[in-house]
């Protein structure tokens, strides 16, 4: 009788070799790549006189640096373009597979691989990103790795690694309307805390992980990095098979009866172990807010700032000062009096097309708020805008008074053109509130994208439940 | 990569939970097609008053006397004594060269982010993992004490404290023996090629969809 999680399935499947001390050799079946963790290990396969080991395991995609504006004037930072460039010249000199920028399949990384089909159950998925734990939403074993395992897996198809320990995340219960899978995952790392999951992978499920869309799946699993795992996934079913089914990259005709067959084992047995199991009702979930500089510093709409006094470890509290004085917060502060004056609604977190139909119908009908300097909607990919365009959802934002955008990180990490200037404070969909993320000095605070829809029409966060009838 | 046997030098402390890969070398810097020059940059928004940019004179530009490394008295250290879940955010290996760069060998702490660590021993630094207690005594220490040196001999994994006290420290076989022979994983790994050929093979056979992908 099997008795192994799903994270054991997928090792096991994968494990060429292990040694004496336990380190296994992994075999990697998809590798994806940007811009800007990729040209050093170019460099180094180019200067130890290697060549890939499996070219068409690898899909490439310039994403952090790319403009959101005039694209067709191409990239105006001499850096960033030369970083760009670079990528383009070694996929064409090595024969890898390229959406270039100006490719209608250009996107984020993480948004174009399971949209192409390139990401599959069963797989093993690295890139040089530690958001690849999105792609675990398709019972897929994904991570992300360093400059040099890029390098390593370039030059041998394989990483080397230990295995790490089973966490469970059980969502039990049902969202209300208005609370989303950002507000599932926020709660998790407001629980968890950013350094829960460290030295584990993470398998999400429950009733509600069961419940939730391939988009919802992927949004949580995003986030398993926020919470310290390396590697978020969830098993396989209908949900999965269907949102793969005539996809680019997806295996047809009697391929894909095979793959489909082999993919209902991607789950936990009944009697699997894990090492350790977190369970959360999502019954009583409210929609989130993060008031700090990190993700697990995470509170409900209807709550109000932490007072540090009343936090009894004193380096926590230290934390907890700084990142008030930081995000110009005092304690007692009702979350909705909170007013942002930017909003950004992208990156790979939440800027797939079901995150934008949400924050859409949040907007319809209303205007910004005039205390909003900018509010932005970057589509994750060329395809989510195509789509999106096509179900008039960009217009909906324009006649509200946003910047409908070409597809890229854009704002999550302010690599590009697109950042907050100091002191600005912005309501963002993205999955990161550190220090200067978004711009030198600036100030996010991290919510769903319905979430951030309303606050931009507003003017301060408000509860989305409120606001639906 | 640089081998690594005994080390030894002068500790800086940096008292902060959490510090991450972002606070490590900011993204501007990430737009490098190299692997060195970081140093300069890291900790570029904490080190530094004003905001940094690839290509800028360094020099010029207004430090922040209250950072830590921006100490007289730190000036030259090269083992960093950190708090609990140091390295956490993005996999950039960017954050690692920054620290190497400046000459940061070896770093302390309660725990570090799973890819940080990994990416530490890929570059010849020593990340090394100590209790709270043992890492809380060494702040209080290194804080009284001007110049606290100390001594890290990996094949040992032993600390030889400043005040001549010996601690001793967990690290894996085989992290441990690539880092002292300064060994290349690729060289390694493609010893086995063999192998990995012959799973590929039967991976083939198993999952035939997963290969030689039309698009
Ligand atoms: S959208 Fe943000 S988190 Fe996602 S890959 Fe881009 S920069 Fe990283």
């Amino acid at each position: 009788m099997s008795n192994k999680t799903l994270y054991d399935k997928l090792w096991d499947s994968h494990l060429v070799r292990e040694d004496e001390h336990g380190t296994g050799l992994i075999y990697i079946d998809r590798h994806l790549i940007h811009e800007v963790t990729s040209p050093q290990a170019f460099e180094g396969l180019r200067l130890a006189g290697r060549r890939p080991w499996r070219v068409d395991s690898i899909l490439a995609v310039p994403d952090h640096n790319v403009p959101t504006t005039r694209r067709s004037e191409g990239i105006a930072d001499p850096v960033s373009r030369i970083q760009v460039e670079t990528l383009d010249q070694n996929c064409t000199d090595l024969g890898i597979t390229e959406f270039l920028m100006n490719d209608p399949r250009q996107g984020i990384v993480h948004v174009i691989g399971p949209e192409q089909g390139a990401t599959l159950p069963g797989m093993t998925v690295v890139c040089g990103d530690s958001h690849t734990s999105t792609h675990g939403a398709f019972g897929a074993l994904a991570f992300g790795i360093g400059t040099s395992d890029v390098e390593h897996v370039l030059a041998t198809q394989c990483l080397i690694m230990k295995k790490s320990q089973n966490l469970e995340i059980r969502v039990d219960g049902q969202l209300v309307p208005g609370v989303s899978a950002k507000d599932v995952v926020l709660a998790i790392i407001g629980k968890t805390g950013t350094a829960g999951g460290t030295g584990c992978s993470i398998e999400f499920t429950g009733p509600v992980m069961q419940g939730l869309s391939m988009e919802g799946r992927m949004t949580v699993c995003n986030m398993a990095i926020e919470a310290g795992a390396r590697a978020g996934m969830v098993a396989v079913d209908d949900t999965t098979v269907n949102y793969l089914a005539n996809r680019p990259y997806a295996p047809t005709g009697e391929l894909w009866d095979r793959a489909v067959a082999s993919w209902q084992q991607l789950h936990s047995d009944p009697d699997a172990v894990f090492e350790r199991t977190v369970t959360l009702d999502a019954s009583t979930l409210k929609p989130q807010v993060t008031w700090g500089t990190s993700p697990e510093m995470v509170i409900p709409v209807d709550g109000v700032i932490p007072d540090p006094d009343n936090e009894p470890d004193s380096i926590k509290q230290e934390g907890m000062r700084k990142a008030l004085a930081y995000m110009d917060l005092k304690p007692g502060t009702a979350v909705t009096d909170i007013r942002p004056d930017h909003v950004f609604i992208g990156s790979c977190t939440n800027a797939r097309i079901e995150d934008l139909r949400a924050a859409a119908s949040a907007v319809r009908g209303r205007k910004v708020a005039r205390n909003i300097k900018q509010a932005l909607v970057v589509p994750g990919s060329g395809l989510v805008k195509r789509q999106a365009e096509a179900e008039g959802l960009d217009d909906i934002f324009k006649s509200a008074g946003f910047e409908w955008r070409e597809p890229g990180c854009s704002m999550c990490l302010a690599m590009n053109a697109d950042r907050l200037e100091p002191g600005d404070r912005c309501a963002s969909t993205s999955n990161r509130n550190f220090e200067g993320r978004q711009g030198r000095g600036g100030r996010t605070h991290l919510v769903s994208p319905a979430m951030a829809a309303v606050a931009a029409v507003t003017g301060h966060f408000s509860d989305i439940r409120k606001e639906q009838d | 990569m640089e081998k690594f046997d005994k080390h030894s030098g002068l500790v800086v402390p940096l008292d902060r939970h959490n510090v991450d890969t972002d606070a490590i070398i900011p993204k501007q810097f990430l737009k490098s097609i190299k692997r060195s020059g970081f140093g300069p940059h890291l900790f570029d928004e904490w080190r530094y008053h004003d905001h940094g940019e690839p290509g800028m004179d360094d020099t010029q530009r207004k430090k922040n006397p209250d950072f830590v490394l921006n100490h007289p008295r730190y000036e030259g250290a090269n083992i960093l004594l950190a708090r609990h879940n140091f390295g956490c955010g993005s996999s950039r290996e960017h954050a690692v060269w920054a620290l190497l760069d400046h000459g940061i060998r070896v770093i302390l702490a309660p725990s570090f982010a799973d890819i940080f660590f990994s990416n530490c021993f890929k570059n010849g630094v020593l990340p090394i993992v100590l209790d709270e207690d043992t890492i809380d005594r060494l702040f209080t220490d290194v804080d009284a004490t001007h110049g606290y040196q100390m001594t890290v001999d990996l094949p040992a994994q032993q600390i030889h404290l400043h005040d001549g006290e010996i601690l001793n420290f967990d690290v894996d076989p085989f992290r441990k023996d690539c880092h002292i022979r300064g060994l290349d994983d690729i060289g390694l790994t493609l010893e086995h090629s063999a192998e990995i050929r012959g799973f590929e093979e039967k991976h083939r056979h198993k999952a035939p969809w997963l290969f030689d992908v039309t698009n």
